[in-house]
């Protein structure tokens, strides 16, 4: 991964040397290995604490909402999967495409360092990436994990490594492709009775502690001013009152983003409660392609999501339920 | 005593474009047909009209079921609104029933404005099931809930 | 000193709680949290930091604090309140239990906030020692003795033993309705817990944090340097931060209408949304930059400058792990306080 980051790391500098780019957004050293930050570089200088490793999990698209609105051009790293949040908010006209210079970069799965404590592992303070796993030394010893145990929610349902959108890229090792079964958690919980359903996301749901860090992040939740956040909506709540706010708020913010949502998985990600957000996006990913045919959001940068089109055949939303099989 | 054969009577919200559903309640009513008072319709322009939102409100606020009723597909008075509402509102239920709220609770009907004894049966049918499930407690506001108990 | 077998925790818990309420740290869905103790409750004492802290016992997420009736003309105010009764707030941390009185100083100020000072009048509040401090842990650089943490007890943890020592009288009356299920002893295994749990603070890569900078006769200086605005550029304006954190004190006060009347609640708010500073006629910060600078100036410099220098950061490290972006306190202190960030 050294590799890659010095080649990043080179290329940003040549760019904003050459004055092609003004800025260029990439991952910036934290206080530790595992804790680098998304950041802008503007000079040479600022490169020193230029950093890609494996826990650059981060999406970076969404900050390209207000940097293609700055003056002079911006270059942006973008891992496989981030370039399907790209392409769908060039969609939506919220990045103007010419002011992006797009870099595809290299990427064997990101790490999650919860899951790391997770294992039991506390006082993590070093973590060094090996081929196949990861050292990691802590305050009371040192443990080795296997890569794939620790890897990202949205890194163990990879969309695959071919890059949707990309001006250049930076590639040096091959990026293997991962067994993909993104919807198996959604099956679970469909063969639940609606009861044991209910009970699961009453558990998960009343953790939510409204910070809101699933939305801010999330890059289909670029409106100007979210209706939860609108006291002349008429349902702006900055706290859940009750049980039902939460649902309010979840239930809202996943059909909102219904068929603009890449999966990207960046709500289960930050999620300071760990609730697995993900499986109320897929639940809709899994619906629309059972009823409206496959689709991805962001494979591309133009055309129809399936909300947005119809046909005259379409399922009776009553139907809707024998065709996922879901259990009553 | 409590009455144990006394059914539970629920509330039920029927969300009606103006141009169908509406006009097939007037008819229903002009006839003579009847459907259970507990059925409160509020006319929207076309079923598209109805934001989840509105749904998610209706059983904040006490709902026991909310059903929606629109032109038949292909009869819509802007040509394509039911369409939309018909895609949105599979996912909306399907996704209600994957969170463990009872399906039946959730129904869309198309209703024209001819069929007012279709809009009849079509309520008490609706009214029949909600009411065999009793009240609907996993999709409320308790703030609401509670001011009602006191009541 | 007293003792209880760990394996005797639950006859404790059991214990407390039949006589009031006892909320300790539990594991729901995979997360810590305060919660009250049930028998089937999984309790997780040696999870150091639950993701909420327990702030929220007495300065609720949300609470209601009275209700209106109107009737034509005339509004009837309910008070919902109901009178106190006495809990028992088990485990606390160092510095969970150090952001009391950081909350104190705010709530219990004229004038009082009698929501606050009820519930805070009604817990008695045992602390647990650290003996596992993690990486993210400061609470050294604002003095603090994770090691013996005072509240009504204070108590130790190791492998076998629960150690007990009153306080307090609030302290005194808990023990004594609990007495029986103890034995005498402890002092040494708890003198050498505390010297090994002190060696390993030391070492703390946090520990040495230089604040000397963060002064009240600073802070105009400090409120316009420019690298406010590269610390806060990844910044995406959630409230994890605040939410989690156990000093941070900002509400927002709100009608909600029910059915057939308006209850007034009050709610956790945060400095990091965009409408906090709404007002009628603008909003007086604008920009995701001058949010984040309140958040910090806030804690090292405005409320210091109001309590006697104390600052309203305990050094719990929450933000540390919980921020999606792995923007801190330490990266402002390291950038401004003084020690330059390598």
């Amino acid at each position: 991964m050294r590799d890659v980051e010095l080649k990043m790391k080179e290329r940003a500098a040549a760019l904003l040397k050459s004055g092609e780019v003004a800025r260029v957004i990439g991952w910036k050293k934290g206080e530790f290995y595992f804790d680098p930050s998304p950041a802008s570089f503007e000079t040479e200088e600022e490169l020193s604490e230029f950093v890609y490793n494996g826990f650059c999990g981060a999406n970076l698209s969404k900050y390209l909402i207000a940097a293609s609105k700055k003056p002079g051009k911006t270059a942006v790293f973008l891992k496989p999967c981030d370039t399907y949040s790209f392409n769908q908010l060039v969609k939506e006209h919220r990045v103007a495409r010419e002011n992006i210079l797009v870099i595809g970069v290299e990427c064997q799965g990101k790490l999650d360092i919860e899951k790391i404590r997770r294992k039991g592992v506390t006082g993590v303070t070093e973590v060094e990436e090996e081929k196949d796993g990861v050292e990691v030394t802590s305050l009371y010893g040192t443990d080795k994990f296997p890569r794939e145990e620790i890897l990202l929610e949205k890194c163990l349902c990879c969309k695959g490594k071919k890059f949707m959108v990309a001006d250049e890229t930076i590639v040096l090792h091959e990026m293997p492709e991962t067994k993909n079964d993104r919807f198996a958690g959604v099956e679970k919980l469909e063969k639940m009775t609606a009861e044991e359903r209910f009970a699961f996301w009453q558990k998960e749901l009343s953790k939510c502690i409204r910070c809101n860090a699933c939305r801010n992040v999330c890059p289909a939740c670029s409106c100007v001013k979210c209706v939860f956040d609108n006291p002349a909506s008429g349902i702006a709540a900055k706290a859940n009152d009750t049980s039902f706010e939460e649902q309010m708020f979840h239930i809202i913010r996943a059909f909102h983003v219904a068929g603009r949502c890449t999966d990207c998985g960046e709500c289960s990600r930050v999620c300071p409660q760990h609730i697995p957000l993900h499986l109320l996006n897929r639940k809709f990913i899994k619906d629309m392609d059972t009823l409206y045919g496959e689709f991805q959001a962001g494979e591309t940068a133009d055309g129809k999501t399936p909300l947005t089109e119809y046909t005259e055949g379409d399922a009776e939303p009553k139907d809707a339920f024998k065709a996922e099989g879901q259990n009553a | 005593m409590q009455d144990v054969t006394k059914e539970y009577s629920p509330n039920i919200v029927a969300f009606c474009c103006n141009w169908c559903s509406y006009a097939g309640a007037d008819l229903a009513g002009s006839s003579r047909l009847s459907y259970p008072a507990n059925v409160k319709i509020i006319r929207v322009p076309c079923s598209c009209r109805v934001n989840p939102m509105f749904v998610l409100k209706a059983f904040q606020r006490g709902a026991d079921g909310v059903i929606l009723c629109g032109c038949h597909p292909g009869d819509c008075h802007y040509v394509t609104g039911n369409y939309y509402t018909r895609r949105r509102m599979a996912l909306l239920f399907s996704f209600l029933d994957y969170l463990g709220i009872e399906r039946e609770r959730t129904r869309v009907e198309w209703v024209s404005a001819a069929e007012g004894a279709r809009f009849s049966a079509v309520m008490n049918d609706f009214v029949r099931t909600v009411a065999s499930l009793g009240e609907n407690k996993r999709l409320t506001d308790l703030r609401c809930k509670e001011e009602t108990e006191n009541a | 000193m007293l003792k209880i077998a760990k394996e005797k925790l639950g006859g404790l818990y059991g214990e407390i709680s039949a006589s009031m309420p006892l909320w300790l740290p539990v594991k729901k869905a995979g997360e810590v949290n305060y919660a009250p103790y049930k028998e089937d409750a999984e309790v997780s004492l040696e999870t150091l930091k639950t993701v909420k802290s327990p702030k929220d016992l007495f300065f609720p997420q949300s609470e209601e604090m009275m209700r209106f009736k109107t009737e034509g003309k005339n509004i009837e105010i309910i008070d919902v309140r109901t009178e106190k009764q006495p809990f028992v707030l088990f485990g606390v941390k160092g510095c969970d239990f150090r952001a009391f009185d950081v909350l104190d100083n705010v709530f219990l100020d004229e004038p009082v906030d009698t929501y606050y000072k009820e519930r805070r009048e009604a817990a008695t509040v045992v602390t647990l020692a650290c003996s596992r401090p993690e990486e993210s842990c400061f609470c050294k650089v604002f003095g603090i003795d994770a090691t013996a943490p005072g509240g009504d007890v204070t108590t130790w943890l190791d492998e076998k033993y629960l150690y007990w020592q009153p306080n307090t009288r609030k302290g005194e009356a808990l023990t004594e309705k609990v007495k029986g299920l103890f034995e005498e002893g402890g002092e040494s295994e708890v003198e050498a817990q505390r010297e090994k749990t002190k060696e390993i603070v030391d070492k703390l890569p946090f520990s040495a944090l230089n604040l000397s900078r963060f002064k009240p006769e600073n802070l105009n200086e400090l409120f316009d340097l420019p690298v406010w605005q590269s610390l806060s550029e990844a910044c995406l304006g959630c409230g994890a931060c605040t939410f989690v954190c156990p000093t941070c004190q900002c509400f927002d006060i709100r009608d909600f209408r029910t059915n057939d009347g308006i209850i007034r609640f009050r709610c956790w708010d945060s400095c990091m949304y965009s409408d906090f500073t709404q007002m009628a006629a603008a909003n007086s910060r604008t920009t995701q930059m001058q949010r984040y600078r309140q958040r910090f100036m806030h804690k090292l410099v405005y409320y210091p400058a109001r309590y006697n220098g104390v600052y309203s950061c305990v050094g719990c490290g929450r933000c540390v792990n919980k921020c999606p972006q792995h923007l801190n306190i330490v990266k402002v202190v390291k950038t401004i306080g003084g020690e330059k960030h390598d």
